[in-house]
Parts: structure tokens; sequence; C-alpha cells
């Protein structure tokens, strides 16, 4: 079951092999009489990138929802099929708030809770119980420092964090995320809402983490993945198309020509 | 060319008729409250004085003051909220956070709908029958609370509600991806931001509760009591129903004494509703996303 | 905690159950008494502290609330969709704002507070205007029901309006028809569902109505002919009456008897408006 890990990308670590953070078997959604997707079985390494791209409709988001059990809180969503996370499979763990601890999400438009700055990186470690304001201190500024938003916001830490632009709100998502010390970073679209400049700073915040963690990034820019992903997955309309190493894909050596063909923007 | 036909002038001349026609409804409908509060105050003005405010009542409640009114009803109210405020505000967050769609979940919204509609008249008959005699609370400021409680319960729920309902989904769906429980999310994320919207619910529910007069009359209020109520298991006076035994049961009050008791009426009850709304103005210029 | 809050949504059930309970319980043994459902219903004759023959005919008290509230119907039926069709289409700003407190201000104000008003300012000036003994009346109660009501109609009925997509307009009006072409043909249709359960919940107002009604109407046992008679309601019945009636008497069963007819009635009453409003959600 486990495939060999990728050797993709100048910047990957090169430590195989590593064990798959994430297996996915046969997995298909439904809500209510849709299918939303069918039959997808992938694995996800350490220290990967893993990339989604596929037009609108496709599933994307609807398997992001299903990794970390957000499917729990919409009753129509019926989830079949396996997802093991570090091992485990997601419905087999004690409590779903313990696994969402363990897998940060950073949403398509931006989501500063409207709490200060300061109290959106601390929320989840005083959820785990972290109650000393030194120890959150250095979170707040180790995370917010990573996400390359601490230089911004280091003199207004007490404004509200729904209140900054979208850009900053974005990365302020994603520091809040890292604040939860994550396995697995997940990813959905998130330049959707967000000026360019202000995305090519996240690719490159995103390339540092890689080191620290695995993430999927869920993409409706082709060309990003390409920056970003070691492998990449083509999702259409509910079916995985084809999985392979990004480099490969946008060399054209595909086993579907929908992949090509999409990617050449010759449709989607 | 683009000459306007015949048809399209007589359409906006009918036009301007209509809207001029709504317009008057609006103001027809509004115009009572205006005169209402005109001739209060003009009749009523004079009669308050500092003596009126804080003296009891005398000679059969045809001189002196409605000090034992006036307090009475606010210990009603204030004894309605301490019981209704909670459990208003449970509810609320019940229906919009946890509650599925499902039947219990509309026979709940149902039982909401009907708790509002029922008449005032049928909840004191329900006051009697629950309060006074079933738990033997007898006539009191307790059961007269209770039943003025459960009567304005829907303003609680349905203003709670809303607020809870204005703060968006997606701030809950991030706090959920950090690992929080449902009810982490609505203490740090959801109540901070419905706090002042549930405040200007309560507020509304003061003045509603303040100025009910038929679900008190056989349940803990009185026409007069000689002294001030010492403990929930007294009788009271109450504003609301001094001002209809002295204006129907008594004789021999002059005429602009219950002027007086409704102005003092109604400048709580609409002053309370002029803070709520004025809350509300504040709170839609102070956006916080 | 969610337990907890579970417990408070479903207070609201036990307290609606709990209403109608007490008051059977009490009115029940009447029901199986002194009740006769065929006198109760067509007698006219309310006169349950008559030491010998006591008779609960509840038909004009039946008849002065019906009266009472069509004559408010009247008022404010017009009134209401007028206002609303103004606040929700034509004023915009601070105007609409304004409008709109002011209206809320209007619901506001206590029953007891429009008796008073009934009582003294509408009696003298029904008096004066129509030349008639006595100035209180359906007229008088009736108008007063009237602007109590008119309020929650306004509201109700302007959300209605509002609930219909603003796209419909843009393409009514993209044809060059008049803004009151619009809202005729194609913003009321559209918000019918709304503007009826509007007028249900007004009825439902009305008919329960206490306070306002007892001050305002005469308080005299009569079939009505004319808008100028006294009238009496069922809810002033039991406001004017149960104080003087000992627990557990025939009397004091007859009004949780009348209340229970008006629990039914104000229940279908809500129950069809909100039928009535899921119609539109549905559609």
């Amino acid at each position: 079951m486990p495939q060999a890990p990728p050797d993709a990308g100048p910047d990957a670590p090169s430590t195989p092999p590593a064990p798959p953070v994430l297996e996915v078997e046969n997995l298909s959604i439904r809500y209510g009489d849709v299918s939303a997707l069918r039959n997808v079985s992938l694995s996800v390494h350490e220290h990967e990138i893993f990339g989604i791209i596929g037009p609108a409709n496709s599933g994307k988001t609807s398997f992001l929802k299903t990794l970390n059990r957000m499917d729990r809180f919409e009753s129509h969503m019926r989830v079949e099929g396996h997802i093991r996370f570090l091992g485990r499979d997601v419905r087999a763990w004690r409590n779903v708030y313990a696994l969402r601890q363990h897998i940060g999400v950073v949403f398509p438009l931006p989501v500063g809770l409207p709490l200060s700055i300061y109290d959106n990186v601390a929320l989840s470690p005083r959820l785990r119980g972290v109650t000393d304001r030194r120890e959150l201190d250095v979170i707040v500024e180790r995370c917010l420092t990573r996400a390359a938003l601490w230089d911004e916001v280091k003199d207004r830490l007490d404004s509200l964090g729904s209140l900054l632009s979208g850009g900053q709100q974005q990365r302020l998502t994603i520091a809040r995320a890292l604040s939860q010390d994550p396995a697995l970073l997940l990813l959905d679209e998130f330049s959707i809402a967000v000026d360019p400049v202000t995305t090519m700073r996240i690719e490159d915040v995103l390339k540092e983490l890689r080191k620290e963690m695995t993430i999927i990034m869920v993409t409706n820019l082709v060309q990003q993945a390409r920056r970003l992903a070691d492998r990449t997955a083509f999702f259409l309309t509910g079916d995985c198309v084809e999985i392979g190493r990004t480099d490969d894909l946008f060399e054209g050596k595909v086993k579907d020509p929908r992949t090509y063909d999409y990617i050449l923007g010759r449709f989607g | 060319m683009f000459k306007a036909t015949e048809l399209n002038l007589r359409n906006e001349q009918r036009e301007k008729r209509w809207r001029l026609l709504f317009l008057l409804m609006a103001l027809l409908l509004i115009l009572p409250v205006l005169i209402i509060l005109i001739l209060l105050v003009y009749r009523g003005g004079p009669v308050i004085s500092w003596s009126f405010l804080f003296e009891f009542p005398r000679n059969g409640m045809t001189e002196g003051g409605i000090f034992p009114a006036l307090l009475g009803t606010i210990f009603l109210v204030v004894v309605a909220l301490v019981f209704s405020v909670p459990l208003g505000v449970a509810a609320a967050v019940y229906l919009s956070e946890y509650a599925p769609d499902n039947w219990l979940t509309r026979t709940i919204n149902l039982a909401i709908i009907n708790l509002a509609g029922v008449p005032s008249i049928v909840h004191a008959l329900f006051g009697v029958g629950a309060f006074v005699l079933f738990f033997e609370f007898g006539t009191s400021i307790l059961a007269a609370s209770l039943t003025l409680g459960i009567m304005t319960l829907p303003v609680v729920i349905v203003a709670t509600r809303e607020s809870l309902q204005a703060v968006p989904h997606a701030f809950r769906e991030a706090c959920w991806a950090l690992g929080a429980t449902r009810w982490q999310t609505i203490r740090r994320i959801v109540l901070p931001n419905a706090v002042s919207g549930i405040l200007t619910g309560i507020i509304l529910e003061v003045s509603r509760t303040a100025g009910e007069t038929a679900p008190i009359m056989f349940t803990g209020a009185a026409f007069f009591v000689p002294f001030l109520p010492e403990s929930v298991y007294d009788q009271t006076m109450a504003l609301s129903l001094h001002l209809y035994t002295i204006s129907t049961q008594v004789t021999g009050v002059p005429e602009d004494l219950p002027f007086g008791v409704a102005l003092v009426l109604i400048g709580i009850v609409l002053s309370m509703n002029a803070l709520s709304i004025a809350f509300r103005v504040y709170l839609r210029n102070k956006k916080k996303w | 905690m969610q337990g907890i809050m579970y417990l408070g949504g479903i207070s609201a059930i036990i307290f609606i159950i709990g209403i109608f309970v007490f008051i059977a319980k009490e009115g029940l043994p009447f029901l199986f008494g002194a009740f006769d459902l065929k006198e109760f219903f067509t007698s006219p004759r309310w006169i349950p502290t008559s030491e010998n023959n006591p008779t609960y005919g509840a038909l004009a008290l039946i008849l002065g609330t019906a009266s009472v509230t069509g004559m408010a119907m009247i008022v404010a039926i017009p009134f209401s969709l007028g206002a609303a069709i103004f606040i929700g289409e034509f004023a915009t700003g601070k105007t609409r704002e304004t409008l709109k407190i002011l209206i809320e201000l209007l619901a506001a104000i206590p029953s007891v507070v429009w008796g008073f008003i009934g009582l003294t300012i509408m009696n003298g000036l029904i008096i004066k205007l129509f030349n008639v003994p006595i100035g209180l009346n359906v007229l008088n109660a009736g108008i007063i029901l009237g602007l109590m009501a008119a309020p929650i109609m306004t509201t109700i009925a302007e959300d209605s309006l509002k609930a219909v997509p603003d796209k419909y307009r843009e393409a009514a009006e993209a044809m060059g028809a008049t803004r009151w072409q619009t809202i005729r043909r194609v913003v009321l249709p559209a918000a019918k569902n709304g503007l009826v359960s509007a007028v249900l919940l007004g009825v439902g107002r009305g008919f329960g109505e206490t306070m306002a009604v007892l001050m305002a109407s005469g308080h005299s046992i009569n079939i009505p002919h004319s808008v100028f008679d006294s009238v009496r309601a069922l809810t002033a019945t039991i406001a004017a009456e149960l104080g003087e009636t000992a627990v557990g008497s025939p009397h004091y069963g007859a009004l949780f008897t009348l209340g229970i007819l008006l629990f039914i009635i104000t229940f279908l009453i809500n129950l069809t408006a909100d039928l009535v409003v899921r119609g539109i959600r549905k559609k």
C-alpha cells in the first residue's frame, strides 16, 4: 500500500522512506441523493505538499471537510470509505476535537475571528488549557512570525482580527492554524480573496512550513500547484482522475488526457 | 422620437398619487402616538412632582402619590427577568446552535409563536391555576412575575436567536476547525458577539413587562396595598393596574390624576424602548467584522 | 451544556402545554357540570350571578369580540398594508428608519394606556362628533384595537415585502414598469402569503386584547346592531369577573371555559398563520 515517497522539487527533504501521514481508501461522499465524490484513494506522505486541482464542483472542498471530520456538523453529508490519519482511522479517534487539534485548516475566505489579533492566535492553545501568559506570548509571536504577519501587527495586537485587510486576515488564519502545532495543514483555495503579492508571501511561508509538517493544498490556480506541490491530484466532477508527480503532469506525462487538457486550460 | 405617450404620463401621475396615499396612511398610523404623547404630557405633566412619585396614595387613592405602584412594577419586572432571561437565552442558544431540523424543533418554534400569541388574560388564568393555586404561591409577586416571565419569554428568545444568528457561520467553522467543542465555540466566539443584541432584547422585555396589566390582576397585583412588599410572597401594587383602578374603579378622582399615572407608565415604557432602539443603532454602526 | 440549553428549548413546549392543562383543569368541573353546549353558543344571556337560575350564554360575548375585532381590522388592514408598502417600497434612508422607529413605539404603548385613551379622549370625541349618548362602543374599541394591531401587522407585512428578491423588481422596472405597477403586479403577488399571515396575526392580536377592550367598549352585554352600541368581549368578561368569583364555583369554571375557548381560537389562528408563512418558504 505505501507507495515510494516522491523526491520531487529541489528543496524536498531527502530522507525516504517517510510513512504516509494520510491514507484515503475508497472515499465516497454524498449530500442526500447527490454524489459529491466517488471512490477516491490516495496517500499523502510526511513533509509533502500535496496539491489538488480541478474545476468547481469537483468535490475538492468536500474532500477536505471529511479529513478533520467537519462532516459531523452537516447532517445531510454521508461519508463512506476509510481515512487513516497518522495510522488511525479518523472515525476511530476517541474524540473529534483531539483529531482536529492535529489538523490545521485555512479557509478560502479569510476568517479573522472577532477577537483581538492576540486572542485569535492564542485561542487554540487556550482551548488546550494553556493559561500562562508568557507561554502564550511566545506562541503568538512565533506563529505570527512564521505566518509573515508579525512585523505588520506587532504594535497593535489588541485590535480586532476581523478588521484586518483580506491578505492580513488570511495570514492570521494561517498563524492560528500554526498555533495548533498541526501535523497536517489543509489549505482550501487560500488565495481566492488575497492579492497576488500576499499570495506570493504566503507561498514562501508554505515552502518553509513543509519542513515541519505535511500540507494538502486545494487550489483553483493550476500554476500555484506547479510552483508548490510535490505531487498533484486532479479531481473532476467527483472523480479523482489522476495522481502524479507535479513535474510529470506539467510535462504532459499523464495517464488521462483530460488532466493535461485541464492543465493547459483547454477547459475548466 | 422618445416622447412619452399618453399612457406613460398617466402612469406617472398614478404613481405619484399612490405614493402619496401610502405616505398618508403611514402618517395616519403614527399621528395617534404623537397626539397621545402630547395630550399625556399636557394634562399629566403638571400632576407629576417629587411627592407624586415618592408618596403613598391617600384618601381612597384620590390624592397623594404612586410610590408603592412604581416600586411594585420594578419588583415585578426584576423577578420576571430573573426567571425568564436565563431560560430564554438557553432556549435561543439551543434553537440557534444545537437544534437539528426536525419535528421537535418545529414544535418548539410553534410553541414560542403561541406563547406570544395566547391572550394575556389567558396567561392570567394560567397564572391563577398554576402558580396561585397549584403551587400555592398565593397571590404574590412570585406568582405574578412567573406569569409575566412566561408571557414575555418569546421576546427574549426571538431577540437572542436573532443576534446569535447574526454571527457569521464562518466564525463557528473556523473555531471548530481548531478543535473547539460546540460549547467552547459558543462561549468564546458566538455569545461575546451576540451579548449586546441579547441586551437589546432584554430591555425590550422590560418595556413589555412593565406595561402589562391583565396577567398580574389576579396573580399578585392588588388595587391598594397600604405597605411596601417585603418578600416575593407579598402582594403589591403596580403602575399599570393603578391606572386601571383609578380611572375605572374609584370615584372622586381628580380628572388629571390618571393622566399623571399614564404619563409615568408610558414614560418608563417608551424610554426603555428608545434605549433599546438607540442601542441597536449604535451596534449597527459599530462594525466588528 | 447542551442538556441545559435543550431544557430551555423544551420549556416553551412545557409552558404551552401547561397553560392548556391548568386552564382545562379549572374549567373542567364546569364543563361537566352546569355547562350546556347549546346554551353556551346560542344564548346571549350571560347571567352567572343569578341566585336561582344562572345562565351561561356566551353568544353576546363572542359577537362582542367579533364585532370589535372586525371594526379593528377595517381600520388596521388598509392602514398597516399601506404603511408597509410605503416603508418597504417607497421610503428610503432616514425617512424609512424614522417611520420604522415610530411604528415600533406605537407597538410599545401598553394596552391599559390605550384603554385609558379610549375611556377619556376617544369617548368625548365620539360623543361630540356623532352626537350619541355614550362614546364607549364598538367604534371606540375598534379604532383603539386597530391602532394596537397595526404595528405588528405593518412589521410583518413589511418583512414579507422585503423577502421578495430585488431581482424581480429590477426585471419589472427594466421593462419600463412604474414603481406602483411593479408593486401591484410583481411584489404583492410574490408576498401574498406573508401579507395574509400579517392579517391573521393582527386578528389574533385583536381577539386576545383585554384591557383596552375592557375600558373602551362600554362593557355591557349586547348583541351589537350598530358601531355605536356598547358591547362586552370574551377577554374583558374574564378580567372583570374573575376577581369576584369563588374558586371552584360554576361561575369561576365558566370563566376558565371562556379561557379555553380563547386559547383554542388563538392557537388555531397562530397555527394557520405559521402554516401560511411556511408555504412561502417551500416555494
